[in-house]
């Protein structure tokens, strides 16, 4: 028999993963997260998504939901009563905080991830250029989704919020490591405002990995061979 | 005040394929307007109503400009909800086809991708991923008429574009569709016994022709 409970399959240092615990946060569900270990995936993993075998995966009432920006909407909407709204009101500040998502997740957060990978000063000088130029679009997406808000949802952290202020963490690794700041005061001064905002809310802080370990696990991780 | 929409596309596109469905479905009124030379030489607007991208389809409701195809059918699903809703009311189920809608564009859209723009044993690789992921929708379509169910719905859309793309996929991999996945033709079948689908698909011989004509271009042949 399906109990109500929830269940978040992931790992800490994910920022898809975080997507849904700062949902559930939100709204303040409670749920078990099942830390999976790194390089190794649990059967509940492979038999929850069978298709992609990724995390997160959000298990509710013993049915699976993957994909993190859909379970945030999942999230949002089964549990609309416990906090306000994830999405925007009107439709079309809906499809700009969907579009942004998807920017996000398909160009935005590969060439930050670039970053890190890069080989030689050219290279890493190129890839630091797109993630800039990226940032600039996204202060401007902020200035126009907050309309003088806090957040880009408006007064509560939203779908959009998430969907990008998950990578603060990593953003903040890569800059420690590149030596160069991407979101700062003089570059991004919304934004810099807003991820300092995101990443105090106490929705957002207990799922936050510290820089300094999320910094050192990065180390680890690349310096393992290419999968 | 009556809306104003314009749908700026590119004939082939399987993803203003999409955003075309749904407006006909929901049965709006909107211009059509084609970007002739989109690879090179895009027209003013569509640079300026989706500047981040500069690709097609963008859909412009009242000057407004929203850009991706999937948030465009699930836009005209909200504005227009009366009318065939594409999406289900119950947030499991708008959860499972949103999820089959992203694995279509991350998996089948990519891998689709490869199968015209490779040769060789890129090529045999892409292809052998290409039905592997037409034979995993087939398994979700299962016994339904449709991914949507008893009805065409979200998924459906989002899919449907590329049962005019089949036979130029069979014809560079050299297969039969109809042999590897016989169910999934039937559904393509079945949805193009729809007005909007088969009035605004075109013609599979015309989409060979516009892919050997890319081929010529990217000096793929």
């Amino acid at each position: 028999m399906a109990s109500d409970e929830v269940k978040v399959i992931g790992a800490w240092a994910s920022p898809f993963v975080m997507r849904p615990r700062i949902a559930l946060n939100l709204k303040s569900v409670p749920y078990e997260f099942l830390q999976e270990t790194f390089g190794a995936k649990s059967e509940l993993l492979l038999k929850s998504n069978p298709v992609h075998k990724k995390i997160p995966v959000l298990i509710h009432a013993d049915k699976p939901v993957c994909e993190s920006n859909i379970i945030v909407e999942y999230v949002d909407e089964t549990w609309s009563a416990s906090g306000p709204s994830m999405l925007p009101s009107t439709p079309y500040d809906r499809a700009i905080a969907r579009f942004w998502a998807a920017y996000i997740d398909e160009k935005w957060f590969p060439s930050l991830k670039s970053i890190l990978k890069a080989e030689g000063e050219e290279e890493k000088k190129a890839v630091l250029a797109q993630v800039e130029e990226g940032n600039a679009l996204l202060e401007k997406a902020f200035i126009d989704c907050s309309k003088g808000k806090p957040f880009f949802n408006g007064e509560h952290i939203g779908y959009l919020d998430i969907a990008f202020g998950c990578f603060l963490a990593w953003l903040r690794v890569t800059e420690l490591a590149g030596g160069h700041k991407l979101i700062d005061e003089v570059k991004t001064p919304s934004l810099s405002k807003w991820a300092e905002r995101f990443c105090n809310d106490p929705a957002v802080k207990p799922v936050m990995p510290e820089t300094a370990t999320l910094a050192e696990f990065a180390k680890k991780i690349f310096a393992k061979p290419p999968a | 005040m009556a809306d104003e929409v314009i749908l700026l596309n590119f004939w082939p596109s399987i993803f203003g394929m999409r955003t075309t469905i749904a407006l006909e479905e929901k049965g709006v009124k909107y211009e059509y307007r084609e970007e002739e030379d989109v690879i090179n030489n895009k027209t003013r607007l569509l640079l300026e109503m989706n500047p981040v991208h500069k690709k097609i389809p963008v859909l412009i409701h009242n000057g407004k400009p929203v850009c991706e195809s999937i948030v465009q059918v699930q836009y005209i699903d909200e504005i227009w909800p009366e009318k065939n809703p594409f999406l289900p009311k119950d947030p499991y189920q708008r959860a499972q086809a949103l999820f089959w809608a992203d694995f279509i564009e991350k998996k089948v859209c990519v891998c689709g991708r490869r199968v015209w723009t490779t040769k060789g044993e890129e090529l045999e690789a892409a292809n052998k991923e290409f039905l592997e992921l037409l034979k995993i929708l087939q398994s979700e379509l299962g016994d339904k008429p449709y991914f949507g169910g008893d009805k065409f719905g979200f998924v459906d859309t989002v899919l449907i574009g590329f049962f005019c793309w089949f036979p130029a996929y069979e014809k560079f991999g050299n297969y039969s569709m109809e042999s590897e996945c016989s169910e999934l033709m039937a559904w393509g079948k079945r949805c193009m016994q729809r007005d909007s689908v088969a009035n605004y698909l075109p013609d599979p011989e015309r989409v060979i022709g516009y892919v050997l004509h890319l081929k010529k271009l990217f000096g793929l042949e």
